[in-house]
């Protein structure tokens, strides 16, 4: 029994981990293309939404490596996990809006573009960084391997961040709205979340952990 | 069987690279988007993007005579002007080699030019190497189109005749075909002005593209030859007859550029040769490079 809760624990851990590093590449795919009606799609613009997602993803690790102190538990990481997919829903309603006042304010895409990117995207992309170091918490069973499950985390993450990057503009954005993307991304969060929510209550760690 | 194929890969490598060498590379610059070139072949000087440039040149011209224009869409897209033959403010997005501004410049000389480039690379290859220069009426700004066109609508200025020659044929702005995006064209055209698109002929993008300029202008002329080029208006088109007799008006200035009104009035048509049911292209849904490269 102790077993089998185990490695459905460490497989819920794991699915959040790949939905997470899936979720924000395909949503920095997904900003390059909400910032272009108004700042263009020139190098300055990719490059703001990049240094955006890069700067968010680092306070993330150093917030998620912080939560990863406070007594973690999987219900903690499944939580954290669906706040990320909420902080999707705002930018359905707000990017026009916040996408036009930015550009009374400031028309020059460098300015515009890392305004936008800041104001829309840093929270959804920073919670995803929280994600990875409270996961890897929860993995490490025994701390001589520690190095080990980390990497295990590192690579189920990015690889789904691949996957995410090549879904989103190679099929997705042929089929769907950018809205409609968003909203699927929404989609299987929570459900992933709701996964790992059940598996925490239904294989209950051992005490000791 | 694989060997076989490598040899001939290889011996077909080998007659197709004299056509290349002719080609001589007389300038490389350096770009944040892409690396340019500048090939002479006897008189024809070309813009490219790609370092083997085969079939792919940009823009090119004769340095013999700089009035002829090499490529039958630059003669569409300077027929244009057919529609309301004297712009007062004219605005161009992409500058290639400036063939479209230079030559503008000739036909109508009382013309307030703008030309909108993202490119800087492309701006000092353009002057250096294809005779363009910048004067009292003709302008250029460095910037993407869509946020030049889109702070243009928010001052209220309008323009008389607006070229888009922003596409190439391996890469499409997205931002740059989509219906919101067409409605902030039309929305800076004067009630008589006139959109000149240089598109795509062929591909699968062909009806979707055919499609948003419906939505957003209704009838619209289509001229297809290797090029596609879209003759639109935000009111009611100039017809076909009144474009006919301003073409013959210019007449003088097309033969000097290599075509008549003739030639141009063989290509427009209004035919809607795409499906009623083809899906719109939005700001939310605009995989024009996907629909292209299929």
């Amino acid at each position: 029994m102790g077993e089998a809760a185990s490695i459905m624990r460490t497989f819920a851990v794991l699915a959040v981990s790949c939905w997470s590093g899936f979720l924000v590449m395909a949503l920095e795919l997904l900003s390059g293309r909400i910032l272009a009606p108004t700042f263009g799609s020139s190098i300055y613009v990719w490059g703001a939404v990049i240094t955006v997602f890069m700067v968010a993803l680092s306070v993330g690790y150093l917030v998620g490596g912080r939560i990863s102190l406070l007594s973690p538990s999987l219900g903690r990481l499944a939580l954290l996990h669906l706040v990320s997919g909420i902080l999707l829903l705002p930018i359905m309603v707000a990017a026009i809006p916040v996408l036009d006042s930015i550009f009374t304010i400031t028309d020059d895409p460098r300015t515009g573009a890392l305004l936008a990117s800041l104001v829309l995207f840093f929270l959804p992309a920073m919670v995803c960084g929280c994600v990875s170091p409270v996961a890897i918490k929860l993995l490490i069973k025994d701390v001589q391997k520690a190095g080990f499950y980390a990497g295990l985390q590192y690579f189920f993450s990015t690889f789904f961040s691949a996957a995410g990057t090549l879904l989103t503009s190679f099929y997705f954005v042929l089929i769907f709205e950018v809205n409609e993307i968003l909203w699927l991304l929404f989609g299987v969060t929570a459900a992933m979340a709701a996964l790992a929510f059940t598996i925490s209550k239904t294989s209950p760690a051992p005490e000791a952990a | 069987m694989r060997l076989l194929s490598l040899i001939v890969i290889a011996a077909l490598a080998l007659t197709a690279a004299p056509a290349q060498a002719l080609l001589k590379t007389i300038h490389s610059e350096r770009s944040i988007y892409r690396n340019i070139f500048v090939t002479d072949d006897d008189d024809l000087r070309c813009l490219t993007f790609r370092r083997f440039a085969g079939g792919h040149r940009q823009t090119c011209i004769n340095m013999t005579n700089p009035y002829e224009l090499v490529f039958p869409y630059a003669k569409m897209m300077l027929g244009s002007l057919a529609l309301n033959p004297h712009p007062k403010r004219v605005l161009i997005v992409g500058l290639g080699g400036g063939t479209l501004p230079t030559n503008l410049r000739g036909m109508a000389p009382e013309a307030d030019i703008t030309v909108v480039e993202l490119d800087p690379a492309v701006v000092k290859v353009a002057t250096q190497f294809f005779k363009f220069e910048t004067g009292p009426k003709l302008h250029i700004a460095v910037e993407d189109g869509r946020v030049f066109i889109k702070r243009a609508l928010a001052k209220g200025e309008r323009y008389d005749l607006v070229m888009l020659d922003a596409f190439e044929d391996d890469y499409i702005p997205e931002h740059l075909l989509t219906k919101e995006f067409l409605t902030e064209v039309k929305g800076i055209l004067t009630p008589e002005g006139v959109l000149a698109a240089n598109t795509f002929s062929s591909s699968s993008l062909y009806p979707y593209e055919s499609a948003t300029y419906a939505a957003v202008f209704g009838e619209f002329y289509n001229l297809k030859m290797a090029n596609r080029i879209i003759w639109a208006q935000p009111g009611k088109l100039t017809d076909l007859m009144t474009i006919h007799q301003n073409a013959e008006t210019l007449a003088p200035e097309f033969a000097k550029r290599g075509f008549t009104p003739a030639w141009l009035m063989d290509v427009p048509s209004k035919v809607r040769d795409w499906p009623e049911s083809t899906r719109i292209l939005t700001d939310q849904y605009s995989p024009s490079n996907l629909l292209n490269g299929k």
